[in-house]
């Protein structure tokens, strides 16, 4: 026990039996933790869990005109079914933000593997270097973006300067591509991470035990490094993946028609169409559909790591 | 020890893949501040000729200027009570054990995953059920949210990485809790508390969703960027202002990292 966990003189002294006041100690400790937890989980409590419950049931309400119909209905849900543009924006956000996932995560593991395995030096530096960008103005980072791939942007004048080509390449900006690429590179630093970490960790005798059995480099790779990082591999997906789906800046900025995203189509029920029921129904859906992926990603995931391992 | 040499020898194609990397990191956001200095209103090469016009342009618009106070106000009051609730939070799942500790610390990091706009829209269909009118207030409760996962993620290491028996020693000395606290913990864990402070303004700072959905009449600062993104010939001005917000941004993370470093460096030590 922790001498500051001793109650004050007058609580012992109503507390003669030992036994009660041992457990009130311990207790007083839970208590002590939760009293010191309670500001954060109060407003985390109002700040999410409220809104989420309201969310929940608004998705049952109906729009009319500038109120709402608070009688339950499933007929968002249906219409959401019965529409298929609901229906294909989602499953093309889920693609595209498969797709960033699987490019940022096989993009940054030779990063995240050299900063744990070959520098070693000055590996703080290294790691403030990479999720340095990260920490700033998302908004401004896809700004950067529309900048270099813009019809008349970086990429596109510069091979135009060059004489390289004649008229600017469309398909740069305002494609499923362009989403893709930007949504990978803004979440580099959140995929490395996790990856460093279970690299860091991996205990180096096991290599040169590897290596002493005869195995090479490309063997000690595959056999003890690659399975050893995977729960690395797996959160960095599970960090890239699930808040990706939900954007809409990157679409609105350099989507265009064929990069939209389901992100989008929830604003808009909030803004433009102003169907804030029908935005609540299709945003449970999109958390659904994130929570059945995620899941069956990392029951596969196991599956495949206590199979190798 | 010569058994690790084989692990230690440098491999070249895997520095090079390093230093791209960085390069492929860095260069995109680099291209705001080339073109903000650029004399024409055209984001394009080539490059005409150097001017500061775009900056000074920017010093007399007046809604810049109310931009920028809004967002400095959430972005203080925003670091102040995700770092002040972050404290105790970061204490509390340190130092005591708590039934549902995980699953409780896992809600606590859901800001962190979880797409931006779900939390953006349930609050805002909260406050607007509720009648309250959107403000910078409500912004200000968007950002805590976003925020407090960082400030806690930021003071953990700081409190894993003093030994508890000093706080003990000093309870054993007579002090009570809360002088032990301003006397032994808070200076102890006081660079952690920096570096949140420094990193929850800056999260705040450079928001984008949350604001969008829950700000009033006044914009914070990337409000009023994303308003004027629909005019072409404001674009170098944003570009100025962009460069500015990002090196300030930069800067403030940068320090805020660097204060924090050794509770980092002990947190993922191995060797």
């Amino acid at each position: 026990m922790r001498g500051q966990d001793i109650p004050m003189p007058n609580q012992t002294a109503l507390l003669p039996n030992t036994v009660r006041f041992r457990t009130l100690l311990q207790r007083s400790e839970t208590t002590r933790g939760f009293a010191l937890l309670s500001p954060t989980l109060l407003i985390m409590t109002v700040g999410i869990l409220i809104p989420i419950g309201i969310l929940v049931a608004m998705s049952f309400w109906t729009q009319v005109g500038f109120d709402f119909d608070t009688t339950l209905t499933t007929k968002n849900y249906q219409l959401a079914m019965d529409r298929p543009i609901y229906g294909a924006l989602l499953r093309r956000s889920l693609w595209m933000s498969g797709m960033a996932t699987i490019a940022t995560v096989i993009l940054s593991y030779p990063m995240a593997y050299f900063v744990a395995f070959h520098i070693h030096r000055n590996k703080m530096m290294w790691i403030v270097l990479i999720t340095l960008p990260f920490w700033t103005s998302y908004l401004l980072r896809v700004f950067a973006w529309k900048v270099v791939l813009g019809y008349q942007g970086v990429i596109n004048s510069a091979l135009m300067a060059l004489g390289l080509i004649d008229a600017p390449l469309e398909f740069l900006l305002y494609s499923q591509s362009a989403v893709v690429i930007t949504l990978a590179h803004a979440w580099a630093a959140f995929a490395i991470l996790p990856m460093y970490v279970s690299l860091e960790k991996i205990d180096k005798s096991l290599l040169e035990a590897a290596t002493d059995l005869g195995d090479g480099p490309v063997a000690r790779f595959l056999r003890i490094t690659l399975p050893l990082s995977l729960p690395g591999v797996i959160s960095a997906c599970l960090l890239i993946f699930i808040p990706t789906t939900g954007d809409y800046i990157t679409p609105t900025l350099l989507g265009g028609p064929d990069g939209a995203m389901i992100g989008n189509l929830i604003q808009k029920q909030f803004g433009a169409v102003n169907n804030w029921p029908m935005g609540a129904t299709l945003s449970i859906i999109l958390i659904l559909s994130i929570g059945a992926i995620s899941l069956s990603f990392m029951a596969f995931a196991n599956f495949v790591r206590k199979r190798i391992s | 020890m010569s058994g690790h040499s084989y692990i230690k020898r440098p491999n070249r194609p895997l520095q090079i893949y390093a230093a791209l990397f960085l390069v492929v990191l860095y260069v995109p956001v680099l291209f705001l501040p080339l073109f903000s200095f650029n004399t024409s209103i055209y984001v394009k090469f080539p490059l005409t000729g150097f001017t500061f016009q775009w900056y000074i342009e920017l010093m007399d618009r007046e809604p810049v200027w109310a931009a920028l106070m809004n967002s400095l106000r959430v972005g203080v009051t925003t670091s102040l009570i995700s770092t002040g609730f972050g404290i105790f939070a970061a204490k509390a799942i340190t130092r005591y054990r708590l039934p549902g500790k995980g699953p409780l610390v896992g809600f606590i990091m859901l800001p962190l995953v979880v797409p931006g706009i779900i939390f953006g829209v349930a609050l805002l269909i909260l406050i607007s059920r509720m009648g309250i009118p959107l403000s910078l207030y409500t912004v200000t409760i968007g950002h805590v949210i976003v925020c407090l996962p960082f400030a806690i993620a930021t003071m953990i290491p700081r409190f894993e990485g003093f030994d508890p028996s000093i706080e003990e020693a000093s309870a054993d000395l007579g002090e009570n809790a809360w002088w032990t606290f301003w006397r032994i913990t808070f200076p102890m864990v006081f660079p952690g508390i920096l570096a949140s402070l420094l990193l929850t303004f800056t999260v705040s700072f450079d928001e984008f969703i949350m604001a969008f959905f829950l700000s009033g009449t006044d914009p914070t600062l990337p409000m009023y960027i994303w308003s004027q993104l629909r005019f072409p010939k404001e674009f170098p001005s944003i570009l100025a202002l962009a460069s500015i917000i990002l090196v300030v941004s930069f800067a403030m993370v940068f320090l805020g990292q660097w204060i924090n470093r050794d509770a980092q460096a002990t947190d993922s030590k191995s060797e």
